[in-house]
């Protein structure tokens, strides 16, 4: 029997997963803003790998074009704030739609007309490229010279209109992390969690068993760009600048999901893991890059190489992941991701 | 009354005729044997019946319902459920997952579902192994296991593709007595595809013989084993 919340993690599992909780609510506390900074760029990998999670980890569905979601969603919450005056807790629904039904439209073309795997993939690129051209164009938003959130004049956190310091936005990631976790594990232990792990293994299989696998592809890919629209619209917040470049670029769409398959592909706890692992190797990489003195700066790429190489030593020796091989090692128990491990 | 009627189903793969004009029918409770050698279209049939994909000719229905043209979730949902004659288990999930999404299809709860899992899974022996991986089992256990699945999710009709095969001829008893009991029990159909006859005698009431793509026989099943085409087309025909 699944316990809905923390099933198959035994009592060592459980208190480990509290006391990390209780140490990420209260590190603000202790440590310098760069820390804190760091620790929101791994909210946000670990919150975007976990909803990316839901369609290729659950349900079987390569997506490498997540940055099309992320990047609707950022542009309707700045679109709407800049021009309406909006609060991004009310433009989130909107975006939410916006990226659901883009998801719908692309899943649609793709499962109606059986493009499967790797080209199905492709498709998500393709859907994300165009788009990214789009919005270079679409002067309503700036076009290619970019849309900026006016930042507020006034002292302290108004987390209504999200403006504020970045402790602010710190929490805010926490929680919807923590968010994403739990309704995770909900959809895992549900009907569609069965229905999606199915699909995953043996599409036609499934069918057999009575399950209309268009329908709950359809549903893994709205939901999963429904939650990916989420973080850009908080994103967008945070940064305040948006360029459709980067925000639509492959680039954003393959390092949302590297701390995913580090982590663990169909796992819960593998987008998180790989997202501690992953951000700060980066970002230390990063800081001893900027000490040593090339007069050019053209190391720019070493943290993709860096990435790149990471993903390479999974394949050779993990492939399933760091996640299930920690969680053997600790003795914590099955990974509620049902044979993830 | 017939449970499962099939009139003159046929079926062509780019020019070649696979099925050409099958008809024969399954009444309700009854245990059914479609035998014929190798490549004789058998499996087709049994695709045809599941939706996998529409006859080019003929009709099949299913409790006075049309049956042709629906997808195979769409069969499945409608009471007919189907093994695969090379097993395919849901292989990185367990045992007991693998027979709880069967169950589903029918289970108003995923509680409910595990309970039908567990009946279901004691009763074909297989629930010490429900958190084994799929993968990791025997072939005959995978074979339980397809069964498992497929009688989870609730079938008046069941269509066993050589679940037979590879069988130590005990563990084939074991199976024969199996469907002989949830027949009796549950009053479930059963339309079957065997080569390995001393199963197919043991069960079937009513054997139907397919060579080419064409019936060529049927009847009770001592009748059928002495009919010369049957015996031309399985052993050649100096052999008579």
């Amino acid at each position: 029997m699944l316990n809905l919340w923390l099933g198959g993690a035994n009592p060592r599992g459980r208190a480990l997963l509290a006391g990390m909780l209780a140490v990420l609510a209260a590190a603000p506390f202790f440590v310098d803003s760069y820390i804190v900074s760091v620790l929101i760029l791994v909210f946000y990998f670990a919150y975007l790998g976990q909803a990316w999670n839901i369609m290729m980890g659950f349900a079987g569905q390569l997506s490498l074009g997540h940055a099309l979601y992320f990047g609707l969603g950022a542009y309707t919450g700045a679109a709407l704030y800049v021009k309406f005056g909006l609060s991004p807790w009310l433009s989130m629904p909107v975006a939410i739609v916006i990226a659901m039904a883009v998801g719908a439209a692309i899943g649609a073309l793709g499962f109606r007309f059986r493009i499967g795997g790797v080209y199905f993939a492709l498709l998500t690129i393709a859907f994300a490229e165009f788009t990214r051209i789009l919005f270079d164009h679409f002067t309503w938003v700036g076009g290619s010279s970019g849309l900026f959130l006016p930042v507020a004049s006034r002292q302290g956190n108004d987390l209504w209109m999200l403006r504020g310091a970045p402790i602010m936005f710190y929490y805010v990631w926490l929680v919807l992390t923590v968010g994403l976790l739990i309704l995770c594990r909900a959809l895992l232990a549900s009907r569609l969690g069965y229905y999606w792990l199915a699909i995953r293994e043996d599409e036609p299989a499934a069918q057999a068993l009575g399950i209309d696998t268009f329908r709950y592809k359809m549903i893994a890919v709205m939901l999963s760009a429904g939650l990916t629209a989420v973080a850009g619209v908080l994103n967008a917040f945070y940064f305040n600048v948006l360029f459709p470049e980067p925000t639509f670029s492959i680039n954003r769409s393959i390092e949302l999901i590297l701390g995913a398959i580090i982590g663990g592909v169909g796992t819960l706890m593998g987008p998180i893991i790989g997202a501690f692992i992953l951000t700060p190797l980066g970002e230390s990489l990063t800081l001893i890059i900027e000490q040593i003195p090339t007069g050019v700066q053209k190391l720019d790429g070493l943290k993709q190489v860096f990435y790149g190489l990471c993903v390479v030593l999974i394949v050779l020796f993990q492939r399933a992941g760091v996640w299930p091989w920690l969680a053997r090692k600790l003795r914590l128990g099955a990974d509620g991701g049902k044979g993830g491990a | 009354m017939n449970l499962l009627e099939v009139d003159g189903i046929a079926k062509n793969f780019r020019g070649l005729r696979a099925v050409g004009g099958v008809s024969f029918a399954v009444p309700a409770g009854a245990i059914v044997a479609l035998i014929g050698p190798n490549g004789a279209g058998k499996t087709t049939i049994f695709n045809l019946i599941a939706g996998v994909f529409p006859p080019d000719e003929g009709t099949v229905t299913f409790e006075g319902a049309r049956l042709d043209g629906l997808r195979p979730d769409q069969v499945c949902r409608a009471g007919i459920a189907r093994t695969f004659q090379l097993v395919r288990p849901f292989g990185g999930l367990s045992v007991e997952d693998n027979v709880v999404i069967g169950a589903l299809r029918a289970a108003p709860s995923v509680e409910a579902a595990h309970a039908t899992a567990r009946r279901i899974l004691e009763r074909l022996g297989l629930w010490d192994r429900r958190h084994e991986r799929a993968a990791a089992l025997t072939l005959p256990d995978r074979k339980r296991l397809e069964v498992a699945r497929a009688l989870a999710t609730g079938p008046r009709l069941l269509l066993l593709d050589e679940v037979m095969a590879g069988l130590r001829p005990t563990e084939c008893d074991q199976m024969v007595e199996f469907f002989h009991e949830i027949s009796r029990e549950t009053g479930i159909a059963i339309l079957l595809i065997e080569h390995v006859m001393r199963a197919v005698m043991a069960l079937a009431g009513h054997i139907v013989v397919v060579h080419h793509g064409e019936k060529i026989a049927e009847g009770a099943p001592a009748d059928v084993v002495r009919d010369p085409a049957v015996l031309e087309c399985y052993l050649g025909e100096e052999a008579i």
